[in-house]
């Protein structure tokens, strides 16, 4: 096979929340030849599993759920001439942007003047956090049961213990108590919840179902299928309290320990990616290190909500229809640090000068009455400062900088 | 199948691992009606899938043994066997390397025994070589052996039975032999599944062999087994080892010491540890071996501390040593018992028997051809149907593949790139294995860094398409089941 005798203007890759509204994004700003790339028969991405409410109360001003949110989205983009491909998987992107292409329709190339990488992310499993014990059938992580559970319409067990109180784990642990499954308490290591507030309340408290801070699955037992856990307390380094063990039998075991953005195509592309927040690095136009590569949504930090990585997916097709015009805003960039408390701020770069940017960021650690500030790391000045009564790591958020920024910054949290 | 039904097998293989799978393949060249019976969902299920993957030159074990004997032997047939199965495979070569002065002697010993027992090509090479050799090993001093290599243990063994079957062998899955009777010069072997009558038995069921052997009345052997925990890389973990690479061999590890060698897949294996274990089946992982692999494999390899690994694994070897005499030497033991004429048994094969696997197995042909008549088929097949993998084709071949089935287009895998036609074919094996390891050891589904996280409900889907029901469907057969029933109905 020769080079792609194919192009288009600006390729999504991806078509949940982020890569739906990049599509629309670029087509709206005036791009030519729009591609939007979806590995499912359908698209909508995740947002096709999460059935329950709460999606939209930004972008549609009510709360709707995950395929109604999709929809809206969908609606949008079939009204508008992109060209929209399901079942089709990205499986290679070359730093000069030509895709490799698998879908039953056939396997091609094509050269995209730009790209949008919208991929989402994936969960932390079993093994990265290396639960020791026997290998049985009935472990799963939260977004997998999800799936079965709400797409494949399975019965993933009778009986369950979920570790870690990421978002997807507190929705599942309601969706399976309401299904009869005995949800036997959910563990988490850290001394706060991973997941939002109003899940905590709406999915755990409302059902009656413990949430044990501080507290870990230590072992799994059960040779074919799993018939109980043990979960013990940790210290402050994390690490499990002798003595505090205790066996809670089950035949399932949910993990909601993490996520992680999907960036196996951005390495291939050679994008450089932030330790911080296992993304790329981007400037303010959410282009990454490789010139016309985009970022948006869940491939690019972990979201909170959808709408916000609906948000940034307008955003980046906005610009990448833009490069794909020719237009090209240079120049020296500065870097945007994390200080205290502050867990990463993003965009990492931004171009020397530029003003009104907003910054999201996410902190460390809970803190009541804190003031974010971003500053000047030669001068020293007060760039923008914002005060909140609360913040939680598990709420993204952001601050704008109205000043034009000409030297690097550092967002920092002060209680 | 009962009595007077059941056809005679001139012989049955017990035990469908690496060393049993040999044998069947072995024997299919000659005009013999043959029956594997495995009594788990799938081949290769026992010690052969727990096990580092190294075909191994032959320097580790004492010269004139049966262990040195046949791993040399083995060692040159499995890499023209291999070829001509179609396994993927790498002679990579390997270093065993002395981080001191003090540990040379060690390395000069393993070489004049390597050296006395033929292996071929063995080099004491100094701190340079080894840099260039392997750029992430070091050491003062190294034992250079050029003629070890790499090898899928799971995909050798189903290539094995693959080529017996296409010979004519059959082969049964989930069969136990649960007693075994004899009558008119004939093996009667009681399965759930029925009797199966045999004129030769052949017991290679690896870590049971020696209460497959006592079903015969051979009370001869007691295997004690030992578990070995692993860790595998991520292949991203931006580290890319060449070749295997082995510490000095403690003296009091019952092992070879924690190593770490490469997959074929670029991934890089810690381990194994070795602790004696009560119960054959026992394969926990545990925190305290986990921190000591991570630590042997840094010590040896200072690039390793902190790598991200994506999973573990156990194995469990079938030693023949009581764990009270670690240091104690066990050969292998193959030998047609005097009190049962015509049951060979083959126990205690630990390593290196995955390499002495094919010359076993010819070793095994020779005994049962003094009391037999053998003869050679004229149509003998030695290869098998061929696999491709999508991720293994070049652009135009994907193109070509995808034009001519569409499932070629449908990628089932994102981690490994499998398409669903490899699914498909996996799952229309000729031994009816149709779990979900049973997949993802023929076409890595679920190998990569999100463990199954995607793969598993496409498969899950296509083996229901398939005709597997829901609650069919299991990890690994047995009770491993993934559902009860359907939310609703």
């Amino acid at each position: 096979m020769k080079g792609p005798v194919e192009t288009c203007d600006v390729a999504v890759i991806g078509g949940g929340p982020a890569g739906l509204a990049a599509a629309l994004g670029a087509r709206r700003a005036g791009a030519g030849k729009v591609l939007l790339l979806e590995r499912e028969k359908t698209l909508g991405g995740i947002l096709n599993q999460c059935v329950h409410d709460g999606f939209g109360l930004f972008l549609y001003k009510e709360t709707i759920s995950g395929p109604e949110y999709a929809e809206r989205l969908i609606e949008d983009v079939v009204r508008e001439p992109i060209q929209v491909e399901t079942g089709a998987m990205v499986l290679d992107l070359s730093p000069d942007r030509v895709l490799r292409i698998n879908a039953r329709e056939g396997f091609r190339l094509v050269q995209a003047r730009a790209v949008v990488l919208a991929m989402g992310c994936r969960e932390r499993t079993r093994d990265m956090i290396e639960i020791p014990g026997t290998r049985p059938a009935g472990v799963f992580t939260a977004g997998l049961a999800q799936n079965l559970v709400n797409l494949q319409n399975l019965r993933i067990g009778r009986k369950t213990v979920i570790l870690g109180s990421g978002d997807i784990g507190l929705i599942m642990a309601r969706r399976l108590a309401f299904e009869g499954v005995a949800v036997k308490g959910v563990f988490e290591i850290m001394p706060w919840p991973g997941g939002l507030e109003r899940n905590v309340r709406q999915c755990l408290m409302d059902f009656g179902i413990p949430l044990e801070l501080g507290a870990t699955v230590v072992e799994i037992r059960g040779r074919d299928r799993v018939e109980s856990v043990v979960v013990a307390k940790v210290d402050e380094a994390l690490a499990p309290v002798a003595g505090t063990e205790r066996v809670i039998p089950c035949d399932t075991l949910l993990l909601s320990v993490g996520l992680i953005p999907e960036n196996e195509l951005s390495k291939r592309a050679g994008v450089e990616l932030s330790p911080l927040t296992g993304g790329a690095v981007v400037d303010e136009t959410l282009m990454t290190s490789v010139p016309g590569v985009f970022s948006c949504g869940n491939v690019l930090h972990i979201h909170d909500v959808a709408d916000w990585a609906s948000y940034e997916g307008f955003a980046a097709g906005e610009m990448a229809a833009r490069h794909a015009a020719g237009d090209r805003a240079g120049g020296a960039t500065v870097r945007v640090s994390a200080g205290a408390n502050v867990k990463y701020a993003l965009p990492q770069l931004v171009t020397a000068g530029t003003a009104g940017v907003e910054l999201s960021f996410r902190v460390r650690r809970p803190a009541r009455d804190v003031r974010i500030e971003v500053t000047g790391r030669t001068s020293g000045r007060v760039l923008a400062r914002r005060k909140f009564p609360r913040l939680l790591p598990s709420e993204l958020q952001k601050i704008k900088v109205q000043a034009a920024i000409d030297e690097d910054i550092e967002v920092a949290g002060h209680e | 199948m009962h009595g007077a039904e059941s056809p005679v097998y001139d012989v049955v293989v017990i035990g469908g691992g690496v060393v049993g799978c040999a044998i069947l393949r072995e024997l299919s060249r000659y005009d013999l009606r043959l029956l594997l019976l495995e009594r788990e969902t799938d081949l290769a299920e026992g010690i052969t899938k727990g096990n580092s993957g190294v075909i191994h030159a032959g320097f580790n074990v004492p010269a004139r043994s049966l262990k040195a004997r046949t791993n040399v032997a083995g060692l040159g047939i499995i890499y023209p066997l291999a070829s001509t199965l179609g396994v993927p495979h790498r002679m990579t070569g390997k270093l065993v390397v002395a981080l001191t002065d003090e540990d040379r002697p060690r390395l000069e010993q393993l070489k004049a025994e390597g050296d006395r027992s033929g292996v071929p090509g063995l080099e004491i090479v100094d701190e340079a070589a080894i840099r260039r050799l392997e750029p992430l090993a070091r050491g003062q001093w190294a034992l250079y052996s050029p003629r070890t290599g790499i090898i899928s243990p799971y995909e050798f063994t189903i290539a094995l039975a693959e080529c017996a079957a296409q010979n004519g062998a059959e082969v049964r899955l989930e069969t136990p032999v649960e007693a075994v009777g004899f009558e008119a010069g004939l093996f009667h072997l009681s399965t759930p599944h029925g009797t199966f009558a045999a004129r030769r038995v052949v017991n290679s069921a690896g870590l049971f062999s020696d209460e497959v052997a006592r079903l015969a009345g051979i009370d001869d052997y007691r295997i004690f087994p030992y578990r070995g925990e692993y860790l595998i890389t991520d292949k991203d973990c931006g580290l890319r080892l060449g070749m295997p690479v082995y510490p000095v061999p403690p003296r009091h590890d019952p092992g070879l010491g924690i190593h770490v060698t490469p997959t074929l897949e670029c991934n890089i294996l810690l381990g194994p540890s070795a602790e004696p274990v009560g119960d054959k089946r026992d394969q926990a992982s545990t925190r305290e071996v986990t921190a000591r692999l991570k630590a042997e494999a840094a010590s040896l390899m200072p690039e390793l501390a902190g790598v991200p690994f994506i999973h573990s694994y156990t194995g469990i070897r079938p030693k023949l040593v009581d764990p009270s005499g670690k240091d104690a030497f066990a050969d292998f033991i193959v030998e047609e018992s005097p009190r049962r004429p015509g049951w060979i048994s083959l126990v205690g094969i630990e390593s290196p028997g995955l390499t002495a696997a094919p010359a076993l197995a010819e070793m095994v042909v020779a005994m049962l051809g003094v009391r037999m008549n053998l003869a050679m088929k004229s149509d003998f097949l030695p290869e098998r149907p061929r696999h491709p993998r999508f991720a293994a084709l070049g652009d135009k071949e994907r193109a070509v593949r995808v034009a001519g089935d569409a499932d070629w287009g449908e990628m089932v895998c994102r981690c490994e790139q499998v398409s669903r036609a490899e699914v498909v074919a996996a799952l229309r094996n000729p031994f009816g294995a149709r779990t979900l390891d049973a997949v993802k050891r023929r076409t890595r589904c679920g190998m990569g860094r999100c463990q199954g996280g995607f793969c598993t409900p496409r498969i899950v889907e296509i083996l229901q398409g398939e005709g597997v029901p829901a609650d069919r469907i299991t990890k690994r057969g047995g009770g491993s089941r993934l559902f009860y029933g359907r939310i609703k109905e």
